[in-house]
């Protein structure tokens, strides 16, 4: 199996350009341009929903309105006009069947042209999928064999029809719909997105996979996800991204919440691929999420990696909010940049409650004209007794025209904490690269050999089947940025 | 047909000039020996057959198997069999030695149009060839020369060559730095892997080596040239009367 994949590997690194830049041909269906509290209305009247999210959605918005772009980000980019996107758009025969047979056959060729073929993961790889095509979640495969253990693992807009309790009372409650611009805008406008409980005790026998693919031309894709990790539970839950090439930015502001109560440990592993645009800056995705764990119960843990490739504006900062004693919160991060990307990102880690632990491993990868920043906040509050942080921030920086900055903020509230950061900036030496040459290698097979050797620490703590696909996405980002 | 051919090969880095018309031989089956004082340009010479694009050649030429290599890359002419032993090797962090032979040896037959080796065969490739140079099995998952000694970093050049079996070996003073045992070790290696097809340039201050490994041809590097050729007594000579001697030697040779 290993050996399959590393050889598709040097087949895929030979083709530079974004590969999976093709649209699907299938009908879509609108609403019309822009936002305001009708297009709300319809989101919500489209997906029949319950009274009770109509009106947090209509609260969110409000809110919204009422708020300013954030600036502080070290990225640049025009101001975007919000009531020139898309807020809905779905593929128009709603696939909610349960044969594959049904399922719209250009739908199901887009998958295989990701290589996730639905029938494929089922057979080969016993990853519970569910994908989300634009803004719509279109199937969610083992649905039943999980059931079975209690595990709920379903689209958000069927959650929120079946499960309207633990909707009401999880929604919200680690990123408010207040929290920020974005997720108040996602608040209003999310029209799917994944939803997961574990129940008391279980470990979830199977990896929980989330397929995210923007396709039609000017919407925003506004996923909502949300996890629940009862006492004692596991999960590890993987999501993976990507989008057309098209000359039009894309807006993409998702939120991710993850609850995890005593004894309790979710993995959440993300893959990101939107479209970076072109090599001179033109098109690609804003990437502006919220990504916030809540340790709610003692030792309960939540652990976070990222290999972010792709998007031509990268904003994230996955967080841990340390609440329960003796939790653990872990972040693990590759963000590689290239030509005229931007990436600022980063974690914040809030220890709350006494021997409270957190890690952050961030290598970042600068290459061609390309800006990454790692923004990260350690806060230690009065009462976390005894709380430990380490952090390591690495830069790589392939060629002389790219940026890397590093701001590293720390607060520590009591004498019985301790904060540990290490920062390192390097170069990819030309020594290694004739090292590797000499020894028959071409430029691509050398870099990609390197890039995976520096963020090795990080693709180590991705499932196996994803640290192949991750291993494949550094290589081909970084194509042609030597010499 | 000779093997490499090197034909008043001049190269100059920034505004140095360090190989001032250089000419060298080497057949199928041969092992040489190049000698010289530092700074005479030996490595320069490793380096620029091996093909680093930091020097520029501005005259002459150099031809492997009859073809003339002198414009093609460094991946190019490693995939035709040159191999070169470092001087310094380097340290690629988070890379094993087992990944990084594994990419080494699947590139280079590639390039040959061969499948890649079946995971099986590569581990009974790298099995054979550490036990050849008497290297620990743990070194495999080590990263590439990160922490190693001295030694062992000149033992795992050794451990690289005898996997990618090439037609032309340079060894930069692969013997610098080893102890009586590893250069024992090495030095059976290197015999190991001596056929009639294949040929040995090994650079070298010492004379020692060349006990173990007899060469057919020494030649004396001063100042950018060969100064002298001569069998494999020229070493002891050398060794006896130091390099004034030829350089000497060389001019009156020139003045006459
Ligand atoms: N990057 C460089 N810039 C300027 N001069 C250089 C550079 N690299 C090498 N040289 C010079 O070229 C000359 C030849 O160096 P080289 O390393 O080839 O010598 P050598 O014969 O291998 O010496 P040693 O026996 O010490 O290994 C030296 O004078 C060295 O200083
Ligand atoms: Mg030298």
């Amino acid at each position: 199996m290993t050996d399959f994949n590393e050889d598709k590997l040097i087949e895929e690194v030979t083709t530079s350009d974004y590969k999976y830049g093709f649209t699907t041909d299938i009908e879509q269906e609108f609403a019309p341009k822009g936002l305001n509290e009708d297009i709300v209305r319809f989101i919500s009247a489209k997906k029949e929903e319950p009274e009770f999210m109509l009106e947090w959605r209509l609260k969110a918005y409000r809110h919204w309105l009422t708020m300013k772009d954030p600036m502080w980000a070290k990225v640049d980019f025009p101001k975007i006009d919000y009531q020139d996107v898309y807020y809905y758009a779905a593929p128009k025969k709603k696939p909610q069947l349960d044969s594959l047979d049904e399922v719209d056959p250009e739908l199901l060729k887009t998958f295989e042209k990701l290589g996730i073929s639905i029938d494929e993961q089922k057979r080969l790889t016993g990853v519970a999928v569910d994908i989300v095509v634009d803004s719509v979640s279109v199937k969610t495969t083992f649905q039943k064999q999980l059931k079975e253990m209690g595990v709920i693992f379903c689209p958000m807009s069927e959650a929120v029809k079946e499960h309207p309790e633990l909707v009401k009372q999880y929604l919200g409650s680690v990123v408010p719909t207040t929290d920020n611009f974005y997720a108040a805008l996602n608040s209003a406008v999310f029209s799917d997105g994944s939803f997961c409980y574990i129940p008391k005790g279980v470990r979830c026998p199977m990896e929980l996979s989330t397929y995210f693919r923007m396709n039609a031309a000017l919407t925003g894709q506004f996923e909502r996800t949300l996890i629940i990790a009862d006492e004692g539970s596991y999960v590890s839950y993987l999501e993976g991204c990507t989008a057309p090439m098209r000359d039009e930015n894309q807006l993409h502001a998702a939120v991710v919440e993850i609850v995890a109560h005593k004894d309790a440990e979710v993995k959440y592993s993300t893959v990101q691929n939107w479209y970076p645009g072109d090599k001179n800056g033109k098109g690609g995705v804003y990437n502006f999420v919220t990504k916030r764990g809540l340790c709610e119960g003692e030792n309960s843990k939540i652990s976070w990696t990222q290999v972010e490739t792709g998007s031509s504006i990268t904003w994230k900062y996955p967080s841990c909010v340390l609440k329960g004693d003796n939790s653990i919160g872990e972040f693990y991060s590759v963000a590689v940049t290239n030509n005229f990307q931007q990436a600022d990102t980063g974690s914040k880690m809030t220890h709350i409650g006494k021997n409270t632990r957190s890690r952050i491993i961030s290598k970042g990868i600068s290459a061609g004209r390309s800006e990454n920043s790692y923004r990260g906040l350690v806060n230690i509050t009065k009462n976390a007794k005894n709380a430990r942080n380490f952090s390591e921030c690495d830069s790589l920086l392939i060629g002389d025209k790219c940026g890397a900055h590093t701001f590293p903020y720390i607060e520590i509230g009591n004498s019985s904490s301790v904060v540990e950061h290490e920062a390192t900036t390097s170069k990819v030496s030309e020594d290694i690269l004739f090292y590797c040459s000499q020894r028959g290698m071409d430029e691509a097979q050398a870099m990609e050999l390197i890039i995976n050797g520096y963020a090795k620490e990080v693709l180590n703590k991705l499932p196996m089947e994803f640290a192949v696909e991750a291993q494949k996405l550094l290589a081909i980002s970084l194509e042609g940025s030597v010499g | 047909m000779s093997l490499l051919k090197v034909e008043n090969l001049q190269a100059k880095i920034e505004d140095n000039q360090i190989l001032k018309g250089l000419n060298l031989e080497v057949n199928p089956g041969e092992v040489h020996a190049i000698m010289g004082p530092n700074g005479s340009g030996k490595s320069t010479l490793a380096s620029v057959i091996a093909g680093r694009e930091d020097y520029e050649i501005n005259g002459g030429r150099i031809l492997f198997e009859g073809e003339d290599i002198t414009d093609l890359e460094v991946h190019e002419r490693a995939q035709k069999g040159i191999f070169l032993a470092f001087q310094y090797p380097v340290e690629i962090p988070g890379v094993s030695n087992a990944n990084f032979m594994k990419s080494s040896v699947n590139a280079i037959r590639e390039a040959r149009g061969e499948e890649p080796l079946s995971a099986k065969d590569f581990l009974a490739r790298m099995r054979e060839k550490s036990a050849l140079v008497e290297i620990d099995k743990s070194f495999m998952s080590r990263a590439v020369n990160e922490g190693f000694s001295g030694g062992e970093k000149k033992r795992n050049e050794i451990f690289q060559l005898a996997m990618l079996e090439p037609k032309l070996a340079l060894l930069d003073e692969t013997d610098s730095g080893l102890d009586i045992d590893a250069l024992k070790i090495v030095s059976q290696g290197v015999n190991t892997l001596r056929n009639e097809n294949n040929a040995f340039v090994l650079i070298t201050h010492y004379q020692r080596l060349l006990n173990y490994i007899v060469p057919d041809f020494v030649h004396v590097l001063a100042d950018g040239k060969i100064v002298k050729s001569g069998g494999k007594e020229l070493a002891l000579e050398l060794e006896e009367k130091g390099y004034d001697w030829v350089k000497d030697h060389a001019i009156e040779e020139q003045t006459a």
